[in-house]
């Protein structure tokens, strides 16, 4: 016979004021199977906890049922009581009389009522449910950070701060992703390259850090604490652990006519090429599109230059495995491509640029040498105009409904640059409003339009036409002046939209993590768990998660950091319990749970089954891997024949909840 | 041979003869023929914006079921006509309030739910005869003449409903003159209004409009504007006080596949 103990709590008012909790306490107590029915200001304060200890002791109970607020707010801590008291935790169950019932009623016999018959629906399931113990599972003490920006980077110094392993896998031949990129960073003007190389020098040097440039990850099985990972090594034509990045190569390379994509196509590069000069790890890489020795077989000249042999045409793209406990996300962002915007003649004219380019145009290291000139005739522009916002907070189809965050500060940035360096320079910009929330951030604008003289004009340009004579007419409305413009440019600089890069959904897909509609990766929490994703052990650190700038992106790839170290100084975790099993042999092994799994936890196996005529039979069937279950119960609804349940969330004791409340 | 049915619209049968004229010998050149039906209306001239505004769009539905009943994709050539008949018909699928009322009003034997295809007549030179073809068909080639492609506001707007091309960055019409063997002139205004109907309204706002569109051809060096739409071509050669020649698209095709002297004669 089961001895159930209700308490019914009042929070205060919350409660109290919309249920009248006595007579909640008092029905219930008529409930079968219950021996004691209370109520109290607050349950979860310590004199509360103690009353629900004192019970399950006094009456021996084997049930308990909390009347109080959301399952999300206190079931650990009843548990944890319970379990003080010498009661399975999982013998608790909690009635939500809050906000499923007080916060949203005002008439109180209503309300009173539906909390009577929650907490009926609680007694009735509670009489079903079986004492769980959560099992344990080994963690693997290494990380793999998956995209070698600032964000990857900084998250891996972190982890190998604290002394654990961890692996940067980078797609392309260099770590350091947009940042390297970057001239100055807002809103202190320090050079991005000063602070960020550095960095990249120490990852390299880090005993505790390994580097797979020009790598993707190919395949990802597992779960958390013990993540198996197939990761691409591409073919680079070049040896790594030869090449001492000396260069000769690339300057005897006779294919020059690359598009050099570390300066956004504004130069050209050669086909065996480091990317620039501060490159980690500092090692050449063969274009195979543009390599005349790979594309015919006619060349040969970087392997004849080659004073330590590291060149070697036949190399082929490698695989290898590793195992890690924990794997962070920084696979980072892109600008939008901009043909679908020719309103902005970006495909018209070379003189329209993106803000991405306009950082390499004065990039000390940059096509020009620093020196900003127009990319058609190198010329020194006179009027450069911004459009704000291309592409972002659109409402149409064609381009992103979010703010990329980061565009106001870079073009409050570019502007103050250019002015201050060409101050002969007349810099418009056209914005639709000026958001700059951060430290130091609003003063950083104020700074651009008052001491700068930088025309901030309220308004879209609605069309830039290029001129045979090499201007730029941009027109333009004054929201406030209530004017059309018309402004002869010689430049135009566009804020495009930011992405999220696009191997991040395929990515995605293999770690069993869940995105946004706009392919950014979601948290586990918005508020209260930032970093880690949905799935356990997967980690997000940077832009892949959304828009960020520099010191956003440090701050959380600091924080997925710790999250994965929290995880790594484990030597095993707990799982939670309330995972689904199949029922053999119920089981028809037809694949309807694996495929709605969001998690992988589920596969098939050939199991050996005696059959009652004492023969033996091998049959396919589910199996569920509780350390990697995540207790959604998918699995139970799509399971044509019952074999799937749920663990604390049976099929039997949702029912009986149900018959509870329709009785 | 392969059939459509071929909507001319009323304008193509009085201010624009050309238009209509050079699209048919060039069809039935290229092994199309244009089937048009017996008692087609104007289109309306104007696609109605006013969701509850059913009676002008109705003419439109009866030239697509009368496509429909034959069983054959809508051929369009007019930019407005286009325009018109092909938002009616996206509307038609996928509004059900719409579609509801629509055949309350016509009471056809069969409802009307936007079964019909509709091409422009560029449309169809893409994607039935095929450009790679057409330039295999081309026994007089354009070479050497730089001709800006004008689309105007109405040909690929709205983009959803047009489906045609880009509306900001698009390729079709240059792809057309390249096929006829001329080159193309890219120039930032060819996607613009020509100021369309506010002629009657405000003529210097017109003339404004069609100024820019030409000037800003004319600057990129085209020696001739091609278009698909009588009232542009009204606004840019009467409005614009440029001198820059403007013809229908389907003349310069006409040329192009030794067509035009023929039919002078």
């Amino acid at each position: 016979m089961q001895r159930i103990g209700v308490f019914v709590c009042h929070c205060g008012t919350n409660i109290a004021a919309t249920v009248d909790v006595k007579t909640v306490a008092e029905t219930l107590g008529h409930e079968p199977g219950v021996v004691i029915s209370q109520d109290y200001q607050y349950m979860c304060s310590e004199s509360g906890q103690n009353l629900v200890k004192n019970a399950i002791k006094e009456h021996n109970l084997t049930g308990v049922v909390i009347c109080s607020c959301s399952p999300r707010m206190h079931e650990n801590t009843f548990r944890k009581a319970a379990a003080a008291a010498g009661l399975n935790p999982y013998l608790v169950e909690i009635a939500n009389i809050r906000e499923q019932c007080s916060w949203i009623h005002k008439d109180i016999a209503t309300a009173t009522e539906k909390a009577i018959i929650l907490g009926r629906a609680a007694v009735a399931k509670v009489h079903l449910n079986a004492p769980l113990t959560a099992g344990e599972s080994p963690v693997v003490k290494r990380a793999l950070v998956i995209g070698g920006g600032i964000a990857g980077i900084q998250t891996a110094l972190d982890i190998a701060e604290a002394g654990f392993d961890v692996d940067i896998v980078e797609k392309n031949p260099t770590i350091g992703g947009k940042m390297a990129q970057i001239d100055k960073t807002f809103p202190t003007l320090d050079c991005a390259a000063c602070i960020l190389t550095p960095k990249m020098v120490e990852a390299s040097q880090n005993e505790h850090i390994t580097i797979h440039s020009f790598s993707e990850v190919a395949e990802v099985k597992g779960f958390v604490g013990n993540f198996q990972v197939k990761i691409k090594k591409k073919a680079r034509f070049v040896d790594e652990t030869k090449c001492t990045g000396c260069g000769l190569c690339t300057e005897k390379c006779p294919m020059k006519k690359v598009p050099n994509e570390f300066n956004m196509g504004l130069d050209n590069r050669t086909a065996i090429y480091i990317p620039f000069a501060q490159a980690v790890p500092k090692v050449a890489t063969i274009d195979p599109n543009y390599c005349m020795m790979l594309k015919n077989g006619k060349c040969g000249v970087c392997s004849k230059v080659c004073s330590v042999g590291a060149i070697d045409y036949k190399q082929q793209d490698r695989f290898i495995e590793e195992k890690y406990g924990a794997i962070v996300v920084a696979t980072g962002f892109n600008p939008i491509k901009l043909d679908k915007y020719d309103e902005f003649a970006y495909n018209q004219c070379p003189d329209v640029v993106t803000s991405l380019e306009l950082e390499r145009l004065m990039n000390a290291a940059g096509p020009n040498g620093g020196t900003l000139l127009r990319p058609s005739d190198k010329t020194h522009p006179h009027t450069i105009v911004f459009v704000q916002c291309v592409g972002s907070r659109c409402d149409d189809s064609k381009g992103k409904p979010y703010c990329s965050k980061i565009c106001c500060m870079y073009t409050a940035k570019h502007a103050m640059l250019i002015r201050e360096k060409y101050p002969d320079t007349e810099v418009y910009v056209f914005y639709i409003d000026v958001r700059t929330p951060g430290k130091n951030f609003d003063e950083f604008y104020r700074r651009a339009v008052e001491q700068y003289n930088v025309h901030y004009i309220k308004g879209m340009v609605g069309k830039v036409t290029p001129k045979s004579d090499g201007k730029i007419d941009v027109q333009a409305s004054d929201l406030l002046a209530n004017e059309q413009l018309h402004i002869n440019a010689d430049m135009v600089v566009l804020a495009a939209a930011i992405e999220p890069d696009k191997t991040a959904r395929p990515l995605a897909t293999m770690l069993t993590t869940q995105m946004d509609t706009n392919d950014f990766f979601t948290e586990a929490h918005p508020k209260l768990r930032p970093v880690e994703s949905a799935t356990a052990g997967i980690f997000l650190s940077g832009a892949c998660q959304g828009p960020k700038d520099i010191p956003e992106t440090v701050a959380q790839a600091s924080a997925a950091a710790a999250k994965a170290i929290g995880l790594l100084c484990k030597n095993s975790i707990t799982c939670n319990p309330c995972v689904a099993h199949s029922d053999e042999l119920m089981c028809n092994g037809c694949s309807s749970c694996e495929k709605v799994c969001p998690y992988g936890a589920i596969t098939y196996i050939d199991k050996e089954f005696r059959m009652p005529d004492r023969t033996t039979k091998v049959r396919r069937v589910a199996s569920v891997n509780p350390a990697v279950c995540q207790g959604c119960g998918a699995c139970t609804v799509a399971c044509p024949s019952g074999a799937m349940d749920l663990n604390g969330f049976s099929n039997s004791q949702i029912m009986a909840e149900v018959d509870a409340i329709c009785k | 041979m392969e059939t459509f049915t071929y909507y001319p619209g009323c304008t193509l049968r009085t201010k624009a003869k050309d238009l209509d004229t050079y699209a048919r010998i060039s069809a039935e050149a290229l092994g199309i023929v244009l089937a048009e039906p017996d008692d087609w209306q104007c289109c309306g001239g104007a696609y109605t914006t006013a969701k509850d505004e059913i009676a002008t769009k109705l003419s439109a539905v009866r030239a697509l079921n009368a496509a429909k009943e034959l069983g054959r994709p809508l051929i369009t050539v007019c930019s407005a006509c286009h325009n018109v008949i092909k938002q009616t018909n996206y509307d038609i699928s996928h509004d059900e309030n719409m579609a509801a009322k629509v055949n309350n009003y016509l009471q056809l034997p069969e409802a009307y739910t936007g079964e019909t295809t509709v091409y422009h007549y560029l449309e169809m030179l893409r994607d039935v005869v095929g450009f790679d073809n057409l330039k295999e068909k081309v026994t007089n080639p354009l070479t050497g003449r730089k001709i800006a492609a004008y689309y105007g506001c109405l040909l690929l707007r709205p983009a959803k409903a047009l489906a045609m091309d880009d509306p900001e960055n698009p390729a079709i019409m240059e792809d057309f003159i390249k096929a006829i063997g001329a080159t193309p002139v890219i120039y930032a205004q060819r996607n613009e209004c020509c100021g369309g109907y506010i002629t009657l309204e405000d003529k210097a706002q017109a003339q404004k409009r069609s100024a820019a569109v030409m000037n800003s051809a004319a600057d990129m060096g085209a020696e001739m504007i091609v278009t698909a739409c009588p009232l542009c071509l009204y606004n840019l050669r009467k409005n614009s006080g440029s001198e820059l020649p403007v013809y229908y698209f389907t003349e310069l095709l006409a040329e192009a596949l030794g067509l035009k002297e023929a039919s002078n004669e």
